[in-house]
């Protein structure tokens, strides 16, 4: 029997790889099976379950929560997201991104204050440091 | 005896630095190991990304993204900074923002403008100070950073190329090299760089499911996020070697001061014995 080689990872980690006869997953338009040697296709992949049929006849299972299927013909890729993904969610992480920027403008972030704070604090001390340095020069 | 009240003082001082200091190289030299895991365990993802980033640039589609098609004319770029969230770190961010204040001023002196989001604490202190013009910022990513903390910055600055507001976009961070060199590294993200592998030889294009727009965007996206997210673990790692470096140098610094301040307090005792003494037997003599 022939098989296909695949390999399913994730941002943060390797979850599988190795040599498999079917790769069956959810794509946004429906189930896929794919077999070895099928032809180059890209899709996005729902939540869902993805099957592995290994050479020995046993499955495997996975769950991706999204990510992108990429099939070569001697070769399945399978790039996960590791958390659920949706338009309106990344909205809302570019608005907070934005409102932080915002934030850390207007001057009210406290934790920023510490950082310049330190920030003036050693060059006040780099400051001190070279005049005492001068001083003790002159003495000799 | 002149001062020697206050050379023990100091002596106990710095003697109390240098326990800060080496306790910092050793939290720093543990989890330097973590962080370079992490960036281990990312890289598979990012090696599979970009086989088929490559894929798709070789496949003879009828659809061009606009991540894909340099723009001819340049009015403004983008920039994404990844640095840390904590200092005592040596001349690491300072080495990168000088390198990126070098390439801003050369885009400045042909009349581009430059937008940045922020990555870290010490980039989005740096560049409020310096009035550059911030879109966005995340900071307090902490030791294990997650790529959903990543996508709000980033997508920010997709949109931004999306309406034509920046025509470039680029990833400023330190790459970690091997715990005593990190080099602080620009990486142009968008438009994508031509490959330079040899195209296929027989034309080919992928069953695109549902059509190709949606899909390249959904692929490019997440192809640029798993830069900025390497970045990210790269920046990490480098900022405990950086550390390590730093602390270990300090605190072999504040052993060479005790060494001094020890051999100034004991001169200053020995003088003090020898003058009573004198005292004594001049007076003695007196008698």
């Amino acid at each position: 029997m022939s098989t296909i080689r695949c390999d399913i990872v994730s941002a943060e980690q390797e979850i599988f790889h190795g040599e498999v006869s079917m790769v069956i997953a959810t794509g946004e338009m429906g189930e896929l099976g794919i077999a070895p040697r099928h032809a180059p296709l890209i899709t996005r992949l729902k939540p869902g379950q993805v099957r592995l049929k290994l050479e020995s006849g046993d499955d495997q299972f996975f769950y991706v929560s999204g990510g992108i299927l990429e099939v070569q013909p001697s070769v399945v890729t399978i790039l996960a997201d590791t958390a659920l993904r949706a338009g309106d969610l990344d909205e809302a992480a570019a608005r907070k991104a934005k409102e932080e920027a915002e934030r850390a403008l207007a001057n009210r972030g406290a934790a920023i204050d510490i950082a310049e704070a330190q920030n003036q604090l050693a060059q006040a001390m780099a400051q001190l440091q070279a005049l005492e340095h001068l001083r003790r020069n002159l003495k000799h | 005896m002149a001062g020697g009240r206050e050379i023990k003082s100091k002596i106990k001082s710095v003697q109390n630095t240098r326990k800060v200091t080496r306790a910092l190289e050793m939290v720093s030299a543990s989890k330097i190991r973590k962080a370079q895991d992490l960036m281990k365990a990312s890289r598979p993802y990012a090696r599979l990304m970009r086989r088929a980033i490559g894929h798709i640039a070789h496949a003879n589609s009828e659809y061009q993204h606009p991540f894909m098609v340099a723009r001819e004319e340049i009015k403004r770029v983008g920039y994404v900074v990844v640095s840390t969230d904590r200092g005592l770190c040596g001349g690491l961010n300072t080495n990168l923002f000088r390198n990126l204040l070098g390439q801003i001023r050369e885009w400045q002196d042909k009349g581009v403008e430059v937008d940045m989001v922020c990555i870290g604490q010490k980039a989005t202190a740096y560049f409020r100070r310096l009035k550059v013009n911030m879109l966005g910022s995340v900071t307090h990513l902490g030791e294990k950073p997650q790529l959903d903390q990543l996508i709000g910055v980033i997508k920010v600055m997709l949109d931004a190329y999306t309406d034509g507001r920046i025509d470039r976009l680029s990833l400023v961070y330190n790459d970690f090299v091997n715990t005593m060199t990190q080099r602080a590294t620009t990486d142009q993200l968008l438009p994508l760089p031509p490959s330079d592998e040899l195209p296929s030889t027989h034309a080919w294009d992928y069953l695109y499911e549902p059509d190709a727009a949606t899909v390249l965007d959904h692929v490019l996206t997440r192809y640029v996020e798993s830069l900025v997210y390497q970045a990210t673990l790269e920046n990490l790692a480098s900022e405990h070697a950086a550390r390590m470096v730093a602390m270990k140098s300090a605190s072999d610094n504040a052993t060479k001061a005790i060494g001094n301040l020890t051999l100034i307090y004991n001169k200053a005792r020995q003088a003090a014995i020898t003058q009573e003494i004198s005292e004594i037997v001049g007076g003695a003599a007196a008698v």
